[in-house]
């Protein structure tokens, strides 16, 4: 398995089948260690890190965690393969970026990948399909165990596992959940939903455009503590308080269009199929504002033009380092564009 | 609204708004600046702002607070406080016991009013804790042989340290 098989198809989170997939697309659980008696990746002189990452890849890939484990050296890559794993969500843009030894070990399905040097020794992280904490939480568990029996990890009585930033000692737990939102969108109540984030106590991050078009309805919802409670309290508040809130906002505001606006939303649903299968040439942004209004109307039943896991899969694969990794050639933006156009209207005529 | 990108100053297209703890900041980027920064819908976790919020923090808190004297330094990493101050990251495991005194309360506001973990417990914890304070000792011998320049002691220290890391 290389990162070139990877670029055919969307990994297994993205099947668009998990629990709450008309809401949530995924959930992601991240462990941070260090090892003990080490200091913080930082600290270390390079010589130090190159040795940590040899050392750490090696047991990696000997433990057995899963099926089909990959290792790519990150700072052997080349630019378009770097980029394509912060598209895949594989590695941070920060690890992506960073100039020092450093890699990261992907799973066949790349429910896992485990960073190495990345601002902590280990970063260990599983994506699942829809809101499945509990279960990425096990799973991330799993692997902590297995990794253990390698490394000694840096931790302290009081505080816990101890991590280059205090931001994420304790558990080094960070869980996240990507939700598309275009209801509360539509509805002009996205200022309540960062309100009520913020009153929880989460951080919630999104991309969008302004004006008449709205672009990108995702939504990434991260707790902000990490030091206190046990991984699965965390979890489980996630996912039977937390979460569901967000979900129920967003189900009503689908519903009250439906109600009270429903030729609106079935003209702005069919101008988006039909933008989508005529487009000769379309930008990314256009795309990922296109797309989002055909997986709500997939969601409501207005469109089956597509189903939801070929619309999740378009929005990974039209990014553009996947379409330059496709067609194995850098491009400037308007070939991408072109390329672009084509692919949905290949995948939409075939659909 | 018009916004102009804040890297080239072309029309914006790109509005990314982030919100931590309340605290909402924006950017404005054409779609080829956002690219570049490889913004994409699906971005990983702000952990740069948590950590913007948290020196932020860090840096607030108020002055009278710290000792007159020599500044608190890491004896095994060299790490002071002022430098994790500026990159709100520290230098080892042993800066969570060297700065708890001034650590523990900007912990506290960080997590939500804790500071005791209650969550996994590594199964190998004797063994490993044991073996932890020693390697750390022994870094620290090492440091101070190199800056004695007592190459010899260093070298013995280093072997050690290896071994003690391998087994
Ligand atoms: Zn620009
Ligand atoms: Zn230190």
């Amino acid at each position: 398995m290389t990162l070139a098989d990877l670029t055919q198809h969307a990994g297994e989170w993205l099947r668009g089948a998990g629990p709450m997939h008309d809401v949530v697309i995924s959930s992601r659980v991240r462990l941070a260690r260090n090892l003990a008696g080490t200091p913080f990746l930082s600290r270390c002189p390079r010589e130090q890190q190159a040795e940590l990452e040899q050392k750490m890849r090696q047991e990696i890939l000997s433990a057995e965690l899963a099926k089909g484990i990959f290792y790519v050296d990150v700072a052997a890559a080349g630019d378009l393969d770097r980029e394509l794993l912060v598209e895949r969500h594989l590695v941070s843009r920060q690890h992506a970026e960073a100039s020092h030894p450093r890699g990261v070990a992907v799973s066949g399905d790349e429910t896992i990948s485990i960073m190495v040097n990345e601002e902590d020794h280990l970063r260990m992280q599983v994506l699942r399909s829809g809101l499945q904490l509990p279960e990425a939480v096990a799973d991330a568990n799993r692997i902590d165990d297995a990794m253990e029996r390698c490394f000694d990890f840096a931790f302290h009585s009081r505080y816990g596992y101890l991590t280059a930033c205090p931001t994420n000692v304790g558990t080094g737990l960070r869980l996240s959940v990507m939700l598309h939102l275009p209801g509360l969108k539509l509805a002009g109540e996205m200022d309540k939903a960062f309100r009520a984030a913020g009153d929880m106590r989460l951080a919630i991050r999104g991309l969008y455009g302004e004006g008449t078009e709205a672009s990108g309805d995702f939504f990434q919802i991260s707790n902000q503590t990490t030091l206190g409670r046990s991984e699965n309290q965390y979890a489980e508040e996630f996912s039977e308080r937390l979460i569901p809130a967000f979900i129920e906002y967003e189900r009503r505001a689908r519903k009250h269009l439906m109600d009270e606006q429903n030729a609106l939303l079935e003209d702005k649903v069919s101008r988006a199929v039909a933008t989508l299968r005529s487009a000769k040439m379309i930008s990314s942004e256009e795309t990922m504002s296109l797309l989002s209004v055909m997986r709500l109307g997939t969601n409501l039943g207005l469109t089956d033009d597509m189903d939801l896991s070929a619309i999740n899969e378009l929005f990974l694969l039209t990014q553009p380092a996947h379409l330059q990794k496709i067609h194995r050639r850098d491009m400037t933006p308007q070939e991408r564009a072109q390329c672009r156009a084509d692919m949905i209207r290949r995948r939409l005529d075939a659909g | 609204m018009n916004f102009k990108c804040d890297k080239c100053g072309q029309p914006a297209t790109i509005h990314l708004t982030e919100i931590v703890g309340g605290n909402k900041n924006e950017k404005h980027l054409c779609e080829d600046c956002a690219a570049e920064d490889g913004i994409t819908v699906k971005s990983n976790v702000p952990i740069s702002q948590l950590l913007e919020d948290f020196v932020l923090q860090t840096t607030s808190a108020p002055q009278q607070e710290q000792p007159a004297g020599p500044e608190l330094t890491c004896e095994v990493c060299g790490t002071t406080f002022s430098e994790f101050q500026d990159t709100g990251l520290l230098g080892c495991p042993n800066d969570y016991d060297t700065f708890a005194e001034a650590l523990e309360p900007l912990l506290e506001k960080a997590q939500d009013g804790h500071v005791q973990h209650v969550g996994k417990v590594p199964h190998n914890i004797g063994r490993s804790q044991k073996r932890q304070t020693e390697i750390l000792r022994l870094r620290t011998e090492l440091k101070s042989a190199v800056t004695a320049e007592d190459y010899e002691r260093a070298a013995e220290l280093r072997d050690q340290i290896k071994e003690m890391e391998q087994s």
